[in-house]
């Protein structure tokens, strides 16, 4: 029953096997992959824990099934978006304004300001809450998060 | 045995993994090494140098998202006299780590911090007493920089010192060893950044939902679909076509599917058709409140008895006012679904979870299995953020029950469903305040009545939801958390009797929630206060400080430096001028002596209220804090941050939805929470006191949240809110009339 599938994760091809080709992309990057960064927070595509890019775009991988994605569309995780050495601007902005509580909801929080900052420069304050409108995070980190979100923005 | 090919693609792994098989190696090894101390009366339980120096600290109090992991060895770094990243900290390991009580109530430093303190300074004092020894010198003489002890140009370290034996020495926590002069800090006070934070937010963190173990399985539980319903008939033909399917599993009303992947225990738990029998038991929730008010009581407990209130409501001439408030059924609706592993081997059970009491969830498993506690491990891992008892050790007691039944290890991870439907709940509180007040407006008397599930005495075991349904042994132990605190109040009126009216039953199982009753109780105080100091016409500060103790002279700067820091507006309540506009504003104080023991906090919320709809924005939160000595200030504001707007979210938006048989906020539509448009600005003043005891900081700034910002509508439109959440149709019912 077990097939395999394709992806490029993080700029590497990956090769999975899986027995369900509607199996959404977030238990591949999880399970099959190894991957830390995506979360999964409801497989509702309510709280933005889950997000990934793929070509750029933040998306919810818990509800995004393998069948949907090819082997040449780029999917990129937290790991990928950038490494302790080579931080990306947004993750260094959150360590430098320590934006994290539990630091569950980041990788969404991340990757979603992330895709915002690469297409708005310099987004304001209530455009960046307006992004991360549908990311939810319930230790209360809003504030720090938003100030990390500006701060990347600046760098 | 087979191994699937997902698991082959697991095995062969990323870096992060091996990190989750590491560990398991270390964790090993260390035991090997021989049983480790573990009473609280001894310096080896929390601390061990190995020869180069490098320190591991032992702690039961575990880090929840909180930052502890990061505070705690700073205290013990200031102590030592080492620098932060040569300590390693374990935390919560059962095999491992001193039983420091629940990670609860903002303790983890004010308790858990000075016993790791005093097992510091107590090994310093030793480590300097051999030094002297060793360098022939006398120990005022000595200087210790990193580890390195010195006496002029001669030098030894606390490796070559100690290097790997032990302390062999006592501690007695009732009276510490001499501790560190704070004028000497270096690293105590420093908003010293948080050791996790560049691994979480680069993905190479390994929480609790991310670690793997060999052979592992993935199982899920079908819940009832009614809270009390028995299960009939299981199909297992309905999940023949789910791949990786191992075994379904049925024990009493436990019904739970393990498969070989995540995806295929997830698509078997959806599918596996089961038959329940119909179960309401469940109260009418549009009848909520009198289904409270009407529950046997099981013991009235007085929490304060003062003068003779009854006399004092009863006098001739004296004005009486009254009131009732409530506040609503919470979910603790932690972001990642709770989540376990288990392993039975050997005849051991070992339990992986992100457990807030791990040494209380290893008792409780012994129990539902019949095990001697020895024979369970309990280890924590961190999950997602914890705000008191949750679903995590009902995730460890699905994982454990699961292994048992397979053979292997297994892997539970709740659903969202699960985690909304099944977490025990923050319970339904029903509070009546009465008081009498003189021609003037003075309070002569205060009485209050608070309708709250009663406690199983000196328990704390929320029973396991697997073995309840298991039908194993679970007990029916009702344990909300010390929900009577913060009945009593710190305001010393003539008379004043406040009683807890424990109720037998709750409708749903009963945890703490953050800030357990003190937030309920507080809310309800700090309201009927405003609403005393509305009728004497008097300013809502000055009303307060009439009251205080005039000896608490911390209580009255953190009023007095709240409403400074908001530019407090001196003058009655509600505000006379700009009435009539569509969008109101207004200002609410509240002020909590955590416990009436404890931390200091007051707030100053400010909102606008829009008339035709009744929404509620709060655009700014002031909070003066006094919690004594600060650790970590930049870890204190990230908690104050977290701790206001979760109950801000509380306050103004959150409510359990149920109907006769289950929960139905299943989901955050359903249960929606704050989102970042509604984020007021925030602006604190944090009072250090370097020289006294740290106290709890966290939760108490809960307290005031909810009453800050009714007194603040009050304010704003002259309308009480008394109902949590305020909603907007509580709001435009409280302007008709109709509340």
């Amino acid at each position: 029953m077990a097939q395999r599938k394709s992806l490029n994760v993080n700029g590497k091809a990956a090769r999975i096997a899986i027995d369900d080709a509607d199996m959404p992309l977030l238990y591949a990057l999880r399970d099959n992959l190894g991957l830390h960064g995506p979360r999964f927070g409801c497989g509702l595509a309510q709280c933005g824990a889950c997000t990934v890019h793929v070509d750029g775009k933040a998306v919810r991988s818990c509800v995004t099934p393998l069948s949907s994605l090819t082997a040449q569309q780029k999917v990129v995780t937290l790991e990928g978006l950038g490494t302790p050495q080579r931080l990306h601007p947004v993750q260094r902005a959150f360590i430098e304004e320590q934006a994290v509580q539990c630091g569950y909801c980041i990788n969404g929080m991340i990757m979603e300001s992330a895709a915002l900052l690469a297409k708005t420069k310099k987004p304001s304050e209530a455009q960046v809450k307006e992004a991360l409108a549908n990311n939810l995070c319930r230790c209360g980190t809003h504030a720090r998060i938003v100030k990390a979100v500006m701060r990347a923005a600046t760098a | 045995m087979t191994i699937h090919a997902s698991r082959r693609d697991l095995l062969k792994g990323t870096g992060a993994l091996v990190v989750s098989f590491s560990l398991v190696g270390t964790l090993d090894q260390t035991l090997a090494q021989g049983a480790k101390p573990l009473a609280l009366t001894e310096v080896d339980s929390f601390l061990a140098i190995d020869a180069k120096g490098e320190v591991t600290l032992y702690t039961g109090k575990v880090d929840l998202g909180t930052g502890v992991a990061t505070a705690l060895p700073q205290i013990v770094a200031e102590e030592l006299d080492v620098p932060l990243n040569r300590i390693k900290l374990i935390q919560g390991d059962t095999a491992l780590t001193p039983d420091q009580g629940t990670t609860w109530g903002s303790l983890s430093i004010q308790l858990g911090g000075m016993q790791l303190r005093n097992a510091a300074a107590t090994a310093k004092a030793a480590l300097l007493e051999e030094a002297a020894k060793r360098l022939d010198a006398k120990k005022e003489d000595l200087k210790v920089v990193d580890g390195v002890v010195s006496a002029g140009n001669k030098r030894v370290s606390y490796g070559e010192l100690i290097g790997g034996k032990s302390f062999a020495l006592k501690l007695d926590h009732a009276k510490p060893a001499a501790s560190k002069d704070p004028k000497d800090y270096k690293l105590v006070g420093k908003p010293v950044p948080r050791v996790d934070i560049p691994d979480k937010v680069t993905g190479r963190f390994t929480y609790v939902h991310d670690f793997r173990v060999p052979g592992m399985l993935h199982g899920r539980v079908v819940r009832p679909p009614a809270i009390a319903a028995t299960l009939e008939n299981v199909d297992e033909t309905s999940i023949k076509d789910v791949a990786g399917v191992v075994k379904v599993i049925r024990h009493g009303n436990f019904l739970g599917v393990v498969a070989e992947s995540e995806w295929g225990a997830i698509k078997a738990a959806e599918k596996l058709k089961a038959s329940w029998s119909k179960s309401q038991t469940l109260p009418d929730a549009a009848k909520l409140w009198d289904e409270v008010r009407a529950s046997k009581v099981a013991k009235d407990e007085v929490t304060s008895n003062v003068g003779n209130s009854a006399e004092a409501m009863g006098q001739a001439g004296a004005q009486t006012l009254k009131a009732t408030y409530d506040f609503a059924i919470h979910t603790h609706g932690s972001i990642g679904p709770s989540c376990a592993i288990a392993e039975f081997k050997d005849g051991q059970l070992t339990s992986w979870s992100a457990s807030q009491a791990t040494h209380n969830l290893r008792k409780q498993l012994a129990t539902m299995f019949g095990m001697p506690v020895e024979n369970v491990r309990c280890i924590y891992l961190e999950g997602s953020g914890c705000y008191g008892r949750n679903g995590h050790e009902d995730a460890a007691a699905d994982a454990a029950l699961l292994a048992k039944a397979v053979g292997r290890p297994v892997r539970v991870q709740w659903s969202r469903a699960d985690e909304h439907g099944w977490d025990p709940k923050g319970p339904p509180t029903l509070i009546d305040l009465r008081a009498a007040v003189d021609g003037a407006g003075g309070v002569t008397a205060w009485e209050s009545e608070f309708f709250i599930p009663q406690q199983t005495a000196g328990s704390f075991n929320v029973p396991l939801v697997a073995a309840t349904l298991a039908g194993m042994p679970a007990g029916d132990d009702i344990a909300p958390g010390n929900i009577f605190q913060n009945s009593a109040i710190p305001y010393k009126f003539a008379n004043v009797k406040t009683v807890c009216r424990r109720l037998a039953s709750t409708p749903f199982r009963p945890s703490w929630i953050r800030t357990p009753g003190r937030m309920q109780n507080t809310y309800a105080n700090e309201c009927f206060i405003d609403e005393l100091a509305a009728a004497a016409n008097a300013d809502p500060v000055q009303f307060r400080l009439k009251y205080l103790d005039p000896n608490d002279k911390r209580g009255i700067e953190v009023l007095n430096r709240a409403a400074a820091l908001a530019k407090w507006d001196t003058r009655p309540s509600p505000k006379r001028d700009g009435r009539g506009g569509e969008v109101a504003t207004g200002r609410g104080v509240a002020y909590c002596k955590y416990e009436l023991t404890r931390t200091y906090i007051a707030a100053v919320a400010e909102v606008e209220v829009k008339r035709s709809t009744g929404d509620i924005r709060v655009t700014k939160f002031y909070l003066a804090h006094d919690c004594g000595q600060i650790i970590n200030p930049d870890g204190l504001r990230n908690q104050l941050d977290g701790n206001v707007i979760q109950t801000l979210s509380r306050t103004l938006i959150e409510e359990l939805k149920y109907d006769r048989f289950a929960v139905t906020s299943l989901d955050w539509a359903s249960y929606p929470i704050l989102r970042f448009p509604q984020l007021p600005e925030l602006v604190y003043d944090l009072i250090d006191r370097p020289n006294e005891r740290p106290w709890g900081a966290g939760e108490p700034a809960a307290a005031v949240v909810p009453s800050a910002i009714s007194n603040a509508v009050f304010d704003a439109i002259g309308v009480r809110l008394r109902s949590v959440p305020f909603t907007p149709d509580k709001v435009m019912a409280a302007m008709k009339g109709t509340a």
